[in-house]
């Protein structure tokens, strides 16, 4: 493998016009194979009988752009010397975020905090900050499980709807409200977590990746087709909304019931829920933030670091990896359930369709994007997904392209994600902030 | 009895199609350890590129089946192979040598863009093909109930063997064969002893491909509808096919996938279709637990 990667770093060769016209040629060539089939044509009619209708101007336009674009990329590759970057290499931007994380955190936190009363602030603004929010508790969350203990989960919506199911559930049958939900919650999901790491941990990091996928599909066809408890694709509605301190957040609180506004003796605005909304998840996602940070400092945090660097190695030292990686697999999907509780109920309805692959991807795309183990990085990329739709909103068709074709990008040009930090939480020797050659 | 013949047949053919989708997964799998998790989607891009070529072909007044399926069949491969071949170029060979999990990202941002390109470029409607093989040799009845067995299950069962005749021949007789099993076994020496491995890679890739197109295919002549989604479903179920018959072996691939047909169509046929895929699955985490190899897996020794 190493061999195919020092090919690829020699090119520092001086710009060759043929050689370039004959590897521009080839690709266009591709392209045309590519475009050819895909573009050249396109089906036509779903009704009744299919048909071919022709657009070989699109085919000329790709091609003619690859071909360009490629000698163009030679050129500049050419003029520049090649990248010599050395994969997983951090950036100077990512080490000074890394060193200065402190005050970025607290920064970040006081900002966070004072959102809501900025001037700009609205309902749209602080309905927008709590989706990043819940984004970035499930990234905080998967981060536990991929960045820390270097298990890859590709189902982790599993665990997020599991959570919504389970306090929708409770609030409609018991009559639990969400304070009483939360943890039930949020232990159902470590429960699941646990039922299914238990047999499957065993396994090697990529069948892990396509057990949790199987297992996040079979939640979802259960959710689906279970239509006595789940209503299936229907969907639960109706879910109750959290109180403040036993405070409704409706105009007119039915009896018995305190509304927020008579309480503070404050005039109605129902963007007083939103704002409380707001809060609420910020707390949660800080507090699974704390919890990361702290348990990273303990035995058991230090022992999935170690098992993601070595495992044979930690074998050797007594670390019981199916353990270690359990406790990983369940923390990581209580804070799943947790985030699913809120997202049920922020929203008040939930149905099968709320948690497809794609979330999980997402989620996924959030902590590799961010840099995995990186907590402020999670935030980065949480805001980067969520608020880039929402700023192109007629570009809603290309919006899940540029998406793959993003998670392709940042792989090929910056493997460790944005602000990568996989450095050692411990060093033997203090050295000042150096870096981990891969 | 008839019942079990009739979902036998059934299972044989979904398990023909599953197991062409999974020897793609398994030779990745064995020469460069990866999951190739776009491999789906090269599957949904065979069936696409066959339902045109069909159309097509219908344009130009060639309408004689047989040689109609032989030139979609050519077609087919050929166009979906370079698309294999482009991924591998874009999304995977920048990767080598980087960290483990960054090929497997990669590839799932690669599926979902291809996902999104052929919706954007197709439509995301369902579109239908009128049957273009029809009829069938009915085996028996048994009061109303019916054993048959259409042109198509025989023509898929039949390109299945072919297919995986002219393929093991490839494999075992070769100079491309015998550097993919270097390969396979140790890339860094196969290199060392003059193994273009870029090139063997490469291959490898457009021959999945390839075969993923067959599958395609015979998706759109057995079901007559497809859409741009199909590619995920059979995307996982096929790597289940791989996984179950142990990954890295191509008769293994072919063997999980006729087992994982089987389950599927006796369990549709004996329990509900509703929780075909959470049988599937099931199998796949069980073969795990007991076997994990697979049914024809080398067992794989890690060393330090």
């Amino acid at each position: 493998m190493s061999v195919a990667a020092q090919g690829v770093g020699a090119e520092k060769a001086r710009f060759d016009p043929a050689r370039a016209l004959k590897e521009a040629g080839l690709a266009a060539f591709v392209a045309f194979m590519l475009f050819l089939p895909m573009m050249g044509f396109r089906l036509v009619g779903a009704e009744g009988r299919l048909g071919l209708e022709y657009r070989p101007q699109w085919v000329v336009i790709g091609v003619v752009t690859v071909f360009f674009g490629h000698l163009l990329v030679s050129f500049l590759r050419a003029m520049r010397g090649a990248p010599v970057r050395p994969a997983g290499r951090v950036g100077p931007v990512a080490r000074y975020v890394n060193t200065h994380a402190k005050w970025f955190a607290l920064a970040g936190i006081a900002l966070a905090f004072a959102l809501p009363f900025t001037p700009f602030a609205n309902r749209y603004v602080v309905d927008v900050a709590t989706t990043v929010l819940i984004y970035v508790m499930l990234g905080w969350g998967l981060n536990i499980v991929v960045g820390l203990a270097g298990l890859l989960d590709l189902g982790y919506v599993a665990f997020y709807a599991v959570g919504a199911y389970s306090y929708a559930l409770f609030a409609q049958w018991f009559g639990l409200g969400f304070w009483e939900a939360l943890p039930i919650a949020g232990v159902l999901a470590a429960t699941f977590g646990i039922l299914l790491g238990f047999p499957v941990l065993r396994l090697r990091g990529d069948y892990l990746a396509i057990v949790t996928l199987g297992f996040g599909e079979i939640i979802r066809i259960i959710l689906l087709n279970w239509y006595p408890v789940t209503r299936g694709p229907d969907g639960l509605s109706g879910i109750p909304r959290p109180t403040f301190f036993g405070l409704v957040f409706t105009r007119r609180p039915a009896e018995g019931e305190v509304a927020f506004h008579q309480f503070f003796e404050i005039s109605y605005s129902g963007l007083h829920r939103v704002i409380f909304l707001y809060y609420l998840i910020l707390l949660l996602a800080l507090l699974t933030n704390w919890f990361v940070l702290r348990i990273r400092r303990l035995p058991v945090g230090r022992a999935w670091e170690a098992l993601r660097e070595d495992e044979i190695a930690s074998k050797a030292l007594g670390i019981n990896p199916t353990n270690t990686k359990l406790t990983a697999f369940a923390l990581g999907a209580m804070f799943g359930g947790f985030a699913g509780s809120f997202f049920a109920t922020r929203q008040g309805f939930i149905s099968p369709e709320s948690f497809t692959f794609i979330e999980s991807a997402t989620i996924l795309a959030i902590v590799v994007l961010g840099g995995m183990g990186s907590q402020i990085g999670v935030v980065l990329a949480a805001a980067v997904i969520v608020i880039l739709p929402e700023l192109g909103r007629e570009f809603e068709q290309f919006r899940m392209l540029l998406f793959g074709a993003a998670m392709v990008g940042i792989m090929v040009w910056r493997p460790r994600g944005l602000l990568a930090s996989r450095e050692p939480t411990i060093r033997l020797h203090a050295r000042s902030a150096g870096e981990r050659s891969p | 009895m008839y019942y079990f013949l009739q979902q036998l047949i059934n299972g044989l053919t979904l398990g023909a199609m599953y197991g062409l989708i999974a020897i793609g997964y398994s030779m990745v799998y064995g020469i460069i350890g990866m999951i190739n998790f776009a491999h789906g989607e090269i599957y949904m891009i065979g069936a696409f590129i066959s339902i045109i070529s069909f159309l097509l072909l219908g344009v130009l007044g060639i309408t004689w089946v047989p040689l109609a399926l032989l030139l979609v069949l050519i077609l087919a491969m050929i166009f979906t192979a370079t698309y294999g071949w482009a991924v591998e170029r874009l999304a995977y060979r920048p990767l080598r040598g980087s960290f483990r999990l960054a090929p497997l990202i990669s590839a799932i941002g690669m599926s979902i863009f291809l996902q999104n390109y052929v919706q954007i470029l197709q439509g995301a409607n369902v579109k239908p093909l009128p049957p273009q093989v029809t009829g069938g040799y009915v085996l028996g009845t048994d009061g109303g109930f019916t054993v048959q067995i259409s042109n198509i299950q025989i023509i898929i069962m039949l390109l299945t063997v072919v297919l995986m005749v002219i393929f093991s021949t490839i494999i075992a007789k070769t100079p491309l064969g015998r550097a993919q099993r270097a390969c396979e076994q140790d890339l860094g020496m196969a290199a060392l002893c003059g193994v273009n491995v870029d090139r063997t890679i490469s291959l490898t890739f457009v021959m999945g491909a390839a075969l993923a197109a067959v599958a395609g295919l015979m998706a759109t002549l057995y079901y007559g509808v497809i859409d741009f989604f199909i590619g995920f479903l059979a995307g996982i179920k096929a790597f289940t096919a791989a996984v179950l018959g142990g990954i890295g072996s191509i008769p293994g691939a072919m063997l999980g996938g006729l087992l994982l047909g089987l389950v599927e169509a006796f369990w549709s046929g004996y329990f509900t279709t509703e929780y075909k895929d959470v049988a599937a699955f099931g199998i796949l985490v069980i073969v795990l637990i007991f076997l994990p190899t697979g049914l024809l897996g080398k067992p794989e020794i890690e060393k330090v």
